[in-house]
């Protein structure tokens, strides 16, 4: 699997530009000589940037090498401006890490080959606009045209490779849905997968069990690969995955071995499609780039990023089980997303409520935590649950209440059918909002049937 | 003329009102007029009358003011000046005017210097001749017949024809000292990191040096020391604190000690250059220095790495220049150019890079070792610039190969990063001008102006100027 996500630093990656082309309400306003490739022009790099691809290398369990560098890879596409991209080729930031996963009820480890940082490109649009200057001078001629938006060139983009792990498209799935918390859990990605700061690309072969493993018991991977390019979302990527292995399987069937190529990602016919064949495949000609000078970190350097890493989500899980007592669903559910975590921890700070409740009011949605304060959660619970005294004569009151609309449950326990009064005591702690106490109510109930 | 005199003294005139600086500008655009029909220095003149208002604020602005302001310079065409065509001597961007400003420049408009004219020069810095331009070569004001050397070839023959004081080249590898030999100026090459890139057209980027060049050390010292240091618009730049180099002109050489290359002086090397060199190591020895002779049998290789590295760098700095965003299309790129640029994409490609461009980085290594083993026990390194005097134009062109082995005595010293100073040290019968190169430590430029400027003070070569400027 190969993932892309755009960093949400302040600035550009190699310029002062701003990083926000989602925001940008026009085309071309975050835009430099640097980002524009523009003659003489050159690229600095953006230390944070390059510390939160440390990060996320060492929340990966990655190597972090002490030499790094930037190299440039070469290709040509209208909307890379410099005619190559600024990206890392052999010495990557971040290298030989894992990310554990749990598939059912198995866990299950898998490698993560490699984290780069690179820029990402300017973006294409086709579109069909005036032309006043159409021969044939008619009003509303039209051209079609392709247009060039520079606010996203150069924006940071993290690339993470994994190795060829993954068995199924669950696993990609369950993969994929982990490295997104983890990287929203850093705060150095908004990981919308939507709007495409996060894109997905699985590369699949298939081969049956038995010869996966060989006689030496060594993996051996089939000789061809075929890359599915820009999945922007978790199901898609399920989905081009269960498209792709069907028709591998079909194609391996027949004794041939599938193209090894690059296709895209039909979203709403749910199909892929060829986009170029390994024959086609470029020769991007890296070499370290000029313009920077490579990077070296210290080992306390490293060691300081390591104290940045906030608490990452299995971490988190299992001290909630055993620091609160929850089951591991609720913790599960409540370290899902690192907002709703800290949430519920300075909720249950107070110690006024046991942890289980104010864990069973975020999971259930009793209240909206996006409009509440911790400390409102808190009290509005306070004030739910405490059970103020009621008045027998308004206990009176709700019980007539009760028997005077369920005239069939009164019939029922009278003609001997008991269980009618549970459904009697039901109703009336109902219309008390719980305020009436069970044990005196029933004795109520039993003296007025008698 | 004005123009005869140094930065210094012309700054002391201008400031004791011996001649205004609207003077110093008309002389300059006096002399563009009278030769540069003939000479062909200049790609741009910038707009006459704006510079002279400009001159005219200088006259009539504060007394006290830098040694730079209101003196008129030049820059090759690879700097980049907002609102000023900026060509890189190609067709490609005959018409691109740029939105921004090179540091370089930024730093001298800042000090009030005057910018007269974005110089000729080889395409892209692709040659040694500025032959490979788009518009038509320059010719050496020493022997119109002959080319001025290059790339950095119009600048250089701007100062030597006293159309400017001072012009900022590019060096990748000799592109200031080549062209400064042979139109005998003074030219240095600095420290890789030494002065802000930012804005320079790029040709080989880990090779190109920005540098001042002048009619002597002296002036290259007071330029150098105003354009050096740390820019954040470009990481390669060095944050080493830049030396006040004039005030290490006037030390005594005695004691420096300066390495003589024996084997370079041998085949290939023209006899009357051969001779230049030893009367230079006399002078050297006469003003204190001590001379030994040293070995680099490397030198063969050194062509070698260059034009493996520097093709591959411009195939992909080049790549901008498609013709969408600015700029004509590649159509537009001459013969020598589309030769680097197919040299370098070749030896970048799958299956080749080893073969090549790995194995240039790694015999580039092996470059810097040499020189450090020499630069560790001598302060200096002296050697000839140019293996031949200036060329008759065409004769370069026409034959590729040969115009590489001109670059024979520049090109080791950008793979390795140290600087060097190009210094007239000579004619030949034919009154053809001969320079030599001071190499040196990195970032050691103060100490190669102070050897050029004390040779500079017992020698006459520098101030000559060719017959034809009156």
């Amino acid at each position: 699997m190969e993932i892309h996500v755009e960093l949400k630093t302040v600035s550009k990656m190699f310029c002062g530009c701003k990083n926000d082309p989602f925001g940008a309400d026009k085309p071309n306003i975050y835009t430099c000589p640097v980002c524009l490739g523009l003659p003489g022009a050159l690229p600095v790099p953006n230390r944070k940037a390059v510390e939160w691809a440390v990060l996320l290398g060492l929340a990966l369990n990655c190597e972090i090498p002490l030499f790094s560098k930037f190299d440039r890879k070469n290709y040509f596409y209208p909307d890379l401006p410099k005619g190559y991209q600024i990206s890392q080729y052999d010495q990557p930031f971040a290298v030989r890490g894992f990310l554990d996963i749990t598939v059912g009820n198995e866990k299950k480890r898998i490698g993560i080959t490699r984290v780069h940082l690179e820029e990402d490109t300017g973006k294409l649009m086709h579109a069909t606009v005036d032309d006043p200057t159409s021969p044939s001078g008619l009003r509303g001629a039209s051209k079609k045209v392709s247009l060039i938006d520079f606010n996203r060139s150069g924006v940071p983009l993290v690339e993470i490779v994994t190795e060829a792990d993954i068995r199924s498209s669950e696993e990609a799935r369950i993969f994929l849905k982990k490295l997104h918390q983890i990287i929203r859990y850093l705060e150095i990605s908004d990981a919308d997968m939507e709007k495409g700061s996060m894109r997905l690309e699985p590369n699949i072969s298939v081969q049956k069990i038995q010869s996966r493993l060989n006689r030496d018991k060594i993996q051996k991977l089939p000789p061809y690969k075929v890359e599915v390019k820009n999945i922007n979302s978790f199901s898609f990527a399920k989905k081009a995955i269960d498209f792709e292995t069907d028709r591998h399987i079909a194609i391996l069937e027949t004794g041939k071995y599938p193209q090894q190529e690059t296709r895209g990602w039909d979203e709403k016919k749910g199909v892929t499609f060829s986009q170029r064949s390994k024959e086609e495949a470029q020769d991007y000609r890296y070499f370290p780039e000029p313009d920077i000078p490579p990077i070296r970190w210290s080992k306390s350097q490293i060691s300081n990023f390591k104290a940045l890493i906030p608490e990452l989500p299995d971490t988190r899980i299992a001290r909630f089980i055993k620091e609160y007592g929850l089951s591991e669903y609720d913790a599960t559910v409540l370290t899902e997303d690192k907002k709703t975590a800290d949430y519920f921890e300075k909720a249950v700070k107070s110690k006024t409520i046991p942890a289980k409740t104010v864990a069973n009011w975020i999971i259930n949605k009793k209240a909206d935590i996006s409009k509440l304060s911790p400390e409102g959660l808190v009290n509005l619970i306070q004030a739910k649950t405490q059970k103020l005294p009621m008045s027998e004569k308004d206990l009176e009151e709700v019980i007539n209440k009760v028997l005077a609309v369920n005239s069939k449950a009164v019939v029922d326990y009278k003609a001997g059918k008991e269980s009618a009064i549970m459904f009697l005591l039901g109703q009336v702690m109902r219309q008390s909002h719980g305020r009436a106490d069970a044990t005196t109510t029933r004795k109520i109930l039993e003296n007025k049937l008698k | 003329m004005i123009t005869d005199k140094s930065i210094k003294e012309i700054h002391l005139g201008l400031r004791k009102k011996e001649f205004s600086c609207e003077e110093l500008i008309k002389e300059t655009y006096g002399n563009i007029e009278k030769y540069d029909s003939r000479i062909n220095s200049a790609i741009t003149i910038v707009d006459k009358k704006t510079v002279l208002d400009k001159a005219r604020q200088t006259d009539n602005g504060k007394k006290e003011f830098d040694l730079l302001t209101g003196m008129p310079f030049v820059l090759k065409d690879v700097y980049v000046t907002r609102g000023i065509r900026t060509t890189c001597a190609s067709n490609v961007l005959a018409d691109y005017i740029p939105q921004y400003d090179a540091t370089v420049y930024k730093k001298l408009l800042d000090l009030g210097a005057l910018l007269i004219g974005k110089m000729n020069q080889d395409a892209w810095g692709h040659g040694g001749s500025t032959e490979n331009t788009d518009f038509g070569p320059t010719h050496n004001p020493w022997d119109l017949k002959r080319v001025a050397g290059g790339s950095s070839g119009g600048p250089a023959a701007a100062i030597s024809g006293r159309m400017t004081v001072f012009a900022i080249g590019e060096d990748t590898g000799g592109s200031i000292r080549n062209p400064a030999a042979w139109c005998n100026i003074t030219g240095l090459k600095v420290t890789c990191g030494r002065v802000s890139r930012y804005g320079a057209i790029a040709y080989a980027s880990s090779f190109d040096t920005i540098g001042p060049m002048g009619k002597s050390a002296e002036d290259c010292a007071v330029i150098l020391e105003r354009i050096a240091g740390k820019d954040p618009y470009d990481a390669t730049s060095s944050p080493a604190s830049v030396p006040k180099y004039t005030s290490f002109l006037n030390k005594p050489l005695k004691g420096r000690k300066i390495a003589l290359p024996k084997d370079l002086l041998g085949k290939g090397l023209d006899v009357e250059i051969k001779n230049a060199i030893l009367k230079a190591v006399n002078k050297f020895a006469e003003i204190g220095a001590e001379i030994e002779e040293v070995t680099m049998p490397i030198f063969d290789y050194g062509l070698a790495v260059y034009y493996v590295i520097a093709p591959c760098e411009t195939s992909s700095n080049l790549a901008r220049y498609d013709g969408i965003r600015y700029g004509f299309d590649r159509s537009k790129f001459t013969e020598e150019t589309i030769r680097r640029i197919m040299i370098g994409t070749y030896a970048l490609s799958a299956g080749y890079y080893d073969a090549f461009y790995r194995k240039a980085q790694k015999a580039r290594t092996l470059f810097i070792k040499a020189y450090q083993d020499i630069l560790s026990k001598y302060d200096a390194i002296l050697m000839p610039v140019n293996p031949t005097p200036p060329t008759v134009i065409g004769e370069l062109m026409s034959d590729p190969l040969q115009n590489l082995l001109a670059d024979f005595y520049t090109v080791t010293q950008n793979p390795v990063g140290v600087p060097s100073l190009a210094v007239p040290c000579g004619f030949t019968k034919d009154k053809l001008p001969i320079g030599m190169q001071l190499i040196g430590k990195m970032f050691t430029e103060e100490l190669l102006l102070n050897i050029g400027h004390q040779y500079q003070q017992v020698t006459e070569w520098h101030k000559q100027k060719p017959d034809i400027i009156s």
